[in-house]
């Protein structure tokens, strides 16, 4: 049994494709945090005096505040004076399309399986490329103006649309919300902005990569999605890092906003460098993610899929504000050496018959520690709420924990709340009868862990739930159902 | 096709299997007999390779290769199959699925091309057919929510896609009711070609009613203590095993 342990974990060693480092010339601000910091930020992106002041009280709001200790992690002490908060690729000129990009950054994305020049394109996905603080270009934004959408980087809409980044901004997460979201607010540097117009469908899928590259740098970035009445849309972001011995914090703000009958549907695969097999190195992920059905039958969906960071601290949440509104969560989330993940949802009920739907699978190898952490609330007006949570862990291995804290508060005595958990273990008993079949070890471990985590990927657009059960170290070469 | 000398088999340390022989031809069909905890599921297991199952002493060749140098998917790309006694559920994964994945990784295995799911879904089905399952089958997960005889009977189908050369069928009888009984044997029976061989373990008469061994063994403690024909299994219905005891003393 040992020995299959052994095996199975060396299987789930996947090697880390994405650690390579571009060697690219960086603008970076010096390290430190203070309020000089913070307008320079601002001054590099040509802000509007309302914007910095936002940034300002964020900061001051921030330096009152101290690190959430309650989760299910044990987190070294971060010296947040030692961090650069900005670190840009040098560029003479702000370029006006992607061909006026520096080639070594095209490249860099190509490497990552992100093509950003015209004739490699992902068919029917426009990305938005984030290289450190920026975002470096953005494909199909011809097409995308025709349909009326708006997608483009936070500073061009800062720049473009300031009405709009005005109104929204911080309208779901403020900057009192907690501490790693006031910190984000005070010196978030770029990130994604998508509006939909009012009865539009989005023509095709959106898609923001985040790449860390700079050594000792923070990334801070922020996405507002605001999808207008009858508006639908489906957005994607994937992230990865170079390896390092060192930590880096990625500390970001997601703020969705759906008005009445309004779709979105938000997809992370999320693989930012974990950290080696002794646990050195790796991002710290302090995430908030939130999205607010703030009418009438409108509709947020999250799916997740997380298997990097040395750290995860990430609970994507909808508030049904409008009465019908309808929330969902399928999450992924993996662990192995040495990585924590306490990660999760909230499903806040206001509206009346609001809906919400929780799947989370959770799977540890090595000696990680997998936590799944998750609130339902119903509202004393949220009349015939009904939620559903199925949280299943999948453990390989002995020297790795998992574990489930689900919190459930309602004040409506109509509501219904199920809630469904099952921890198991990837028996040697289904390895044996995969092998006894003619699969190798790998394939049925692949195998295995893909059946288990089936009603997540069945959520992801095509394109990604590949590149999702890849990222899972399944190979079903040769195979197709 | 099989021959097993002097097997002995440890599990946990502890010895199973105490120095069995068994000799089986190609197109043979032996039966294995034998009182619980006889050690007739450690000698399904230890062929098929299970860890844990330590080969501590003897040999066991299959086609004149030394099974104890294969992995367990290498002996079933070589051509041998276990029908579990108890066939265990693997969640989310498709049966159709599953079942093309292994065909493929034994086919590769032995260098030969992988069958388009055209072929392959044919195949399926006329073996869903013959068992009288519902193809509704092929679209649920592996084994999950099979009635009991549903689980033996899928492995039935497994056999008859992956068209083994030796297949060991580890008290596939047992849980079945008589109509369910009747079709395993008729496809085992279909499958018997003259030259694949079979060893069904089995506690009861009933499956050999339909079956025809061409040999019939009794295994007691780790050893086969008698071999006949047929009518070796008669006697055993009728006397059960305790005259093994009356011949030890």
């Amino acid at each position: 049994m040992n020995q299959t342990v052994e095996q199975v974990n060396q299987v789930i060693q996947q090697r880390y494709k994405a650690g390579f480092y571009t060697d690219i010339e960086s603008d970076r601000v010096r390290a430190g945090l203070d309020e000089e910091i913070v307008a320079m930020i601002s001054a590099k992106k040509n802000e509007p005096a309302w914007l910095l002041e936002w940034r300002l009280k964020a900061f001051h709001h921030w330096q009152t505040m101290r690190e959430p200790n309650w989760a299910h992690l044990k987190v070294p002490a971060i010296d947040f004076q030692k961090i650069h908060y900005y670190a840009a690729p040098k560029q003479k000129n702000r370029p006006k399309s992607l061909d006026e990009v520096d080639p070594k950054l095209l490249e860099t994305f190509d490497k990552l399986g992100v093509p950003l020049h015209e004739r490699a394109r992902l068919a029917g996905v426009a990305v938005d490329a984030v290289f450190d603080s920026v975002s470096v270009g953005t494909t199909f934004q011809k097409e995308l103006k025709e349909a009326g959408v708006i997608f483009c980087s936070f500073s061009e809409a800062v720049q473009e649309h300031p009405e709009l980044v005005r109104e929204y901004l911080g309208s779901v997460v403020p900057f009192t919300d907690n501490y790693f979201a006031a910190l984000n607010s005070a010196v978030f540097s770029d990130g994604s902005f998508v509006y939909i117009p009012a009865g539009t469908r989005c023509p095709m899928e959106l898609s923001t990569y985040f790449r860390i590259n700079a050594r000792d740098t923070g990334q801070f970035e922020r996405t507002l999605i605001i999808a207008e009445p009858g508006s639908e849309v489906s957005y994607l972001e994937g992230c990865t890092a170079p390896m390092r011995d060192e930590n880096q914090l990625h500390a970001a703000v997601v703020e969705l906003v759906a008005r009445k009958k309004a779709k979105i549907k938000y997809s992370t695969v999320q693989n930012w460098y974990p950290g080696d097999e002794n646990g050195k190195g790796g991002i710290y992920n302090f995430v908030t993610k939130r999205g607010d059905c703030r009418e009438d039958d409108a509709r947020i969906s999250w799916t997740q899929v997380e298997t990097g960071s040395a750290i995860t601290w990430k609970y994507p949440s909808c508030i049904l504000r409008g009465d019908r509104s309808a929330g969902e969560f399928y999450s992924v989330a993996l662990t192995h050496n040495h990585q924590q993940a306490d990660t999760g949802t909230k499903m806040i009920h206001l509206g009346k018959d609001t809906t919400s739907k929780i799947i989370s699978k959770g799977i540890s190898a090595g000696k990680s520690n997998n936590s799944y952490r998750g609130l339902v609330r119903i509202a004393k007006r949220a009349a015939n709420a009904r939620n559903y949570t199925q949280c299943d862990s999948l453990l390989i291995g002995k020297t790795c924990g998992a574990h489930t804290f689900p919190y459930i508060e309602s004040a409506n005595p109509t509501a219904k709340v199920e809630h469904e958990a099952t921890t198991s273990r990837i028996g040697e008993d289904q390895l044996f009868y995969c092998r006894a079949r003619g699969l190798d070890e790998e394939d049925a471990v692949a195998m295995i862990v893909d059946g288990f985590c089936k009603e997540v990927f069945k959520e992801l657009p095509m394109e990604f739930a590949v590149e999702a059960k890849a990222l899972l170290e399944i190979s079903l070469e040769g195979a197709v159902g | 096709m099989l021959k097993i000398n002097n097997l002995k088999v440890a599990v946990n340390g502890k010895e199973i299997l105490k120095g069995l022989d068994l000799e089986v031809g190609p197109g043979e069909l032996h039966a294995i007999m034998g009182p619980n905890g006889s050690g007739k599921s450690t000698l399904g297991y230890a062929l098929a390779g299970r860890d844990g199952y330590d080969i501590t002493d003897g040999s066991v060749e299959f086609e004149g290769q030394d099974l104890s140098e294969l992995e367990p998917e290498e002996r079933a790309a070589a051509g041998l199959f276990l029908a579990f006694q108890y066939p265990v559920e693997i969640p989310g994964v498709n049966n159709a699925y599953f079942l093309r994945a292994a065909l493929n990784a034994q086919r590769k295995a032995r260098g030969e091309e992988e069958v388009d799911s055209m072929t392959f879904l044919k195949t399926v089905r006329e073996s869903i057919k013959t068992l009288k399952m519902d193809e509704g089958l092929l679209k649920r997960a592996v084994n999950e929510g099979f009635s009991g005889g549903e689980k033996k009977r899928n492995e039935i189908v497994q056999m008859a896609v992956l068209q083994p050369k030796l297949a060991i069928l580890d008290e596939t009888d047992s849980g079945l009711d008589i109509d369910a009984l009747k079709l395993v044997a008729e496809g085992i029976n279909g499958l018997r070609d003259g030259k694949r061989s079979f060893v069904v373990i089995t506690h009861y008469q009933r499956l050999l009613d339909y079956l025809t061994p061409d040999r019939v063994h009794v295994l007691s403690d780790g050893r086969i203590v008698e071999s006949g024909g047929k009518e070796l299994s008669h006697r055993l219905e009728a006397e059960g095993y305790a005259f093994l005891e009356e011949s030890a003393a």
